[in-house]
């Protein structure tokens, strides 16, 4: 019975270890997707319970820059920077979550907040130019073939440890569904309030999913920086990549657990094939393109394309049905 | 007093100008409809494009261009209304926020397709004004002077006129003024022309001070949605007021330190003030 149990799984299992058996550039997508689908995910722990943090590009800076930095100048192997990285935008996400979870900031107040937050980050990294290369970025002191530097030439190697991390990613998020967090939050996500009137501790539910969702940001922003060899504000941190967490998770779908990572897929490939299909000649076509199904997605489909999919899953296995209700409810 | 640090100071009072201006248009747009236009530095950046190529390829006379810039703000606001916000106008706010947000990626990424990346300049040329060796910029004298004007004229507007009366009460009442036999889809769709408006005559001032890219609405951006939180969502006074204290802090902090970390105390003094005073610095609780 347990064998059977896996079974449906199979075939996601087949598709997770293909990139092992493909050529280079095929690797380097799965390798991008995988990261960003960690990413995704973090986002979508705290955003599906109506925490929209538009700053998550904080914490994805924060992750990139603190191995490498600490690599660069104390010879520190990333295998601690990593984890130093995560506490540093765990406790970065505290000093700004604590107060506005304490003086009930949310809704858009909530994502202008985080949105400031990421400003500061980038701002920081710029203005300390003389030793992160300010907007140039920087790389990591590149030492060839090392596991202790965390630096992996062979895309397939990487590959395995984006993977891994991004199952942690996945189990995380199957802990919080799993556990009373879930219906504490979504019963703050509904009505704050009533919430705290049942009992439930806001402020700390609060807390710790955003706590966790800065931790795994920054473990995705320190393995975009690894395996680029490469980071600059501009492409970790800033308003451009905190916006692309959100849009991202929201195609896929933050309600269920693989919808952000549909949505790393979807928006990576997407990207891929309409830059071989303009070319350099049409440089931004990708993107314009790119930003108005964003708007479409989030007006017509504000569940993702997981959550189209489970509707039309659901539709198919019981005709006529209630249809599933979407954010009608105001956030504040 | 130290001559440079009072240029400093006065050149950031006059950027608070162009930075009050910038921001009535979103607090407008906020005030009555309740939205959040992420996008709006994107139609300030369409605008200063309007300028630059209506003057400099064909050659149009400034003036007409600074008002084709204004009318390509209005109706670029009136086309976000409603293409939209209209059908979402019942969803969460934050979603409006997204798909406005949307809209950024789709303005940006259009921008680099049409035009390139390339920093354009308008190549008119402002006098510099010297007072008594103090340098200031003439350019942002006169930003200075018209964002006082349009804050005045808008002021007139929404007290003195029925239309603008309309527009207060619904601002205050969205359920009950539909009741009073106001058109509500008509007062939001004047309200995003009036606020596009507002964002395409802040591009006229830009356009004289700062080179057009793609990217430029990202610099400005987000300041501009700071002031707004700051002064209260949709309270055009404390707007108006936020702006110079954030400017005076870039101006001043840029001073001592580095542009750079003048705006990171900006920002820092942002979040602090919004967990102090979340109604914005004239609101009641």
């Amino acid at each position: 019975m347990t064998a059977r149990r896996f079974i449906p799984y199979l075939p996601v299992a087949a598709i997770l270890l293909l990139p092992f058996f493909l050529p280079d550039y095929y690797q380097h997508l799965a390798v991008q997707i995988v990261i960003w689908a960690l990413i995704y995910t973090a986002w979508a722990l705290m955003g599906r319970f109506r925490l929209t943090s538009l700053g998550h590009g904080a914490f994805m800076g924060v992750g990139a820059y603190v191995p490498s930095l600490m690599w660069n100048y104390w010879d520190i192997s990333p295998w601690l920077g990593i984890p130093a990285g995560m506490i540093l935008a765990v406790t970065l996400a505290m000093v700004v979550g604590y107060p506005c979870f304490r003086l009930k900031v949310v809704g858009h107040y909530f994502a202008l907040v985080t949105l400031a937050l990421g400003q500061v980050v980038l701002l920081v990294v710029v203005a300390a130019r003389d030793i992160t290369g300010g907007s140039l970025g920087m790389t990591p002191r590149a030492v060839g073939y090392s596991w202790y530097a965390l630096q992996l030439p062979d895309k397939g190697m990487f590959y395995a440890v984006a993977l891994a991390c991004w199952l942690v990613g996945l189990i995380c998020w199957f802990r919080v569904d799993g556990g009373m967090e879930r219906n504490a939050l979504e019963a703050i996500g509904e009505d704050e309030i009533a919430a705290a009137a049942v009992g439930i501790d806001v402020l700390r539910e609060k807390l710790k999913i955003t706590a966790l969702s800065a931790a795994l940001t920054a473990l995705g922003g320190a393995l975009y920086a690894q395996y680029l060899q490469y980071m600059s504000p501009d492409i970790v941190s800033g308003v451009g990549v905190s916006f692309q967490i959100v849009f991202a998770a929201i195609a896929g779908g933050m309600y269920s657990a693989l919808g952000p990572t549909v949505g790393a897929a979807f928006t990576i490939g997407l990207n891929e094939w309409l830059r071989v299909l303009f070319g350099t000649h049409f440089i931004g076509a990708a993107n314009t393109i790119y930003g108005a199904l964003l708007v479409l997605f989030i007006i017509f489909m504000p569940r993702g394309i997981s959550g189209l999919a489970e509707k039309l899953w659901a539709r198919a296995k019981t005709p006529p049905s209630a249809p599933v209700s979407s954010n009608t409810q105001p956030a504040e | 007093m130290d001559i440079y640090l009072l240029e400093a100071i006065v050149n950031g009072l006059l950027l608070g100008g162009v930075l009050a201006l910038l921001s009535l248009g979103l607090n407008l747009i906020f005030g009555v409809i309740d939205v959040v236009w992420i996008v709006y530095a994107e139609i300030v950046m369409s605008s200063m494009y309007a300028v630059y190529w209506l003057h400099n390829y064909y050659g149009w006379p400034l003036f007409l261009a600074f008002a084709a810039a204004i009318a390509v703000g209005s109706i670029i606001g009136v086309l976000v209304h409603v293409l939209v916000i209209q059908p979402i106008l019942g969803s969460a706010p934050i979603n409006q926020l997204l798909a406005t947000g949307g809209l950024l990626f789709f303005l940006q990424s259009l921008a680099t397709l049409l035009f390139g990346t390339e920093y354009r300049n308008l190549g008119v040329r402002l006098p510099v004004l010297n007072i008594d060796g103090l340098y200031i910029s003439f350019a942002r004298l006169i930003a200075f002077g018209v964002a006082l004007a349009g804050a005045i004229i808008l002021y007139l507007f929404l007290a003195r006129t029925y239309l603008g009366t309309a527009i207060r009460a619904i601002s205050q009442d969205r359920e009950i003024m539909g009741l009073m036999g106001v058109n509500e889809k008509r007062i939001y769709i004047i309200t995003s022309a009036i606020g596009g408006g507002l964002a395409g005559l802040a591009a006229c001032l830009l356009v004289l001070q700062y080179d057009v890219h793609p990217f430029i609405g990202l610099t400005f951006g987000p300041i501009t949605f700071m002031i707004c939180v700051l002064g209260g969502l949709g309270d055009m006074i404390g707007g108006f007021i936020a702006a110079f204290i954030i400017s005076q802090i870039i101006a001043i902090g840029g001073f001592y330190f580095s542009s750079e970390l003048a705006e990171v105390m900006a920002f820092v003094f942002f979040i602090v003030m919004i967990l102090i005073r979340p109604q914005g610095i004239l609101g009641k609780k």
